[in-house]
């Protein structure tokens, strides 16, 4: 591994000057589950390394039923998980969380570091597309949000710019009318990268249709997606099993997935409309307990 | 290696004892561990988070010590194989990993000993299914894991036992 300094500065401010001081060459470390590995492997490669984790902000987890929950971005997978109402409300993040590598990652993996290495298959960005969440960053040129479905540019590459970085993850409140799942499809029960994930949220009115509905799609592009219109077609729908079944097939249309060692286009195709289906019958049943 | 790094100065705790050393940036916890505190217990499988053979406790956690470095561990309160046995007493979970032969060339067994300590602390009476999904991130090349999964079980009778019985001698 090439040599690099590290700092691990206590304030967001101090952070921002060492992150704008150094620019491209600067590397920050939350749970370091993916930037260990892609440093010591030489795919990226660092001149400082910058530990988050001792900022007091990227460690707290907030929710109130006005502004939702606010996730510190180095709050860890674990932390998430084992919250028993923080689960309950989010149950796709909860999902997700509890399935990214094996204890030993989830105790040190956060939900931000996860977004900000924009891998196609990441686990937890579904949830967050899902859930309607937004990235609260900052940099040298002060504070901006960027929303979880526009955050991803690329396969490891994310929208923010030199010096910038992820404080929280802001999600909105969540009522009882309202559930979220994710499932991934993975040839063994535990310990591996998703051939397809789904997330599926639904909010119901009070006649018990379907007020609003989102449903993402991890490992079939280039990037998560956000289905458009799988979604809209469900809204002022009966949660019927033939409506699930017209969006899975709506969602399928927009994936474009590859061929490789974790499965064929043509499977992976296959499998968005099993996790769609599935997905959204688990945040009904959510939204519906 | 390339010359002329500065070291970083830290202080933690290892099995109970504040423990002070020098490191690179770069280097790994498991580098420390084995190479400067001679802990050779953790092991280095795979090197990238995947098999957990260098499994450690860090703040009652169980991490992959390769995918923590050194610097990380200002401060922290670390757990490792060496320091489940109380003297010249084996821990439960190695009595019952012996007895039940769960291992076989015994690379993984560290890292397994130390996350099913972690697991049966956390979660007595756990069930065949979840001792599965959280022992997931240790991996075993011989055993085929029932062995393993059975020598948990019995520990954990054994360590439920012992709970009962200094409660009732209290």
């Amino acid at each position: 591994m090439k040599d690099f300094q590290y700092a691990a500065p206590t304030t967001i401010q101090a952070a921002t000057s060492l992150l704008t001081e150094h620019g491209s060459g600067a590397r920050i470390l939350a749970g370091g589950t993916d930037i260990i590995v892609q440093l010591r492997e030489g795919l990226r490669e660092a001149d400082i390394v910058v530990d988050i984790k001792k900022i007091p902000e990227l460690r707290e987890c907030q929710y109130s039923d006005e502004s939702g929950l606010c996730l510190g971005a180095a709050v860890t997978c674990c932390e998430i998980y084992e919250d028993a109402d923080l689960a309950g409300r989010y149950g796709a993040l909860a999902d997700s969380t509890h399935i990214i590598g094996g204890w030993q990652i989830q105790s040190r993996a956060s939900v931000g570091g996860n977004l900000c290495n924009a891998s196609p298959a990441a686990d937890t960005i579904p949830a967050l597309i899902v859930l309607n969440a937004e990235a609260q960053v900052t940099g040298p040129n002060g504070q901006r949000t960027i929303a979880a479905d526009a955050f991803c540019t690329g396969p490891g590459i994310n929208s923010l710019v030199d010096g910038e970085f992820v404080v929280a993850i802001q999600i909105p409140p969540q009522s009882a009318s309202m559930g979220s799942a994710y499932q991934r499809f993975i040839p063994r029960n535990e310990m591996d990268i998703a051939v397809v994930g789904v997330g599926s949220w639904i909010e119901l009115d009070a006649d018990g249709n379907i007020a609003n509905a989102r449903i993402s799609l991890g490992a079939v592009a280039a990037t998560p997606l956000f289905a458009v219109e799988a979604s809209q077609f469900l809204v002022g729908k009966e949660p019927s099993d033939d409506n699930f079944a017209e969006a899975a097939e709506l969602a399928k249309q927009i994936a474009t997935p590859i061929t490789d060692m974790r499965g064929t286009a043509h499977y992976r195709t296959h499998l968005v409309g099993v996790l769609v289906k599935r997905t959204l019958t688990t945040a009904l049943a959510r939204a519906q307990a | 290696m390339t010359t002329a790094t500065k070291k970083i100065h830290v202080t933690t705790t290892v099995n109970g004892e504040s423990v002070e050393f020098l490191c690179e940036p770069r280097n790994s916890l498991l580098e420390v561990l084995r190479d400067t505190l001679g802990l050779t217990g953790c092991k280095e499988g795979c090197n990238n988070g995947n098999c957990g053979a260098c499994t450690v406790i860090v703040n009652k956690l169980p991490v992959n010590s390769c995918l923590v470095f050194g610097v990380e561990a200002e401060g922290a309160e670390i757990e490792t194989v060496e320091g489940i046995a109380d003297a010249n007493e084996l821990h439960p979970i190695q009595d019952c990993f012996l007895e039940g032969a769960a291992l076989q060339c015994g690379i993984c067994t560290p890292g397994f000993l130390v996350s099913a300590k972690a697991l049966l602390e956390k979660k007595p009476g756990a069930s065949e299914e979840t001792i599965r999904f959280d022992l997931s991130g240790n991996l075993c090349r011989c055993t085929g894991y029932d062995k393993i999964v059975r020598a948990i079980q019995e520990a954990d009778k054994q360590m439920s036992a012992a709970t009962v019985d200094s409660t009732t001698n209290d």
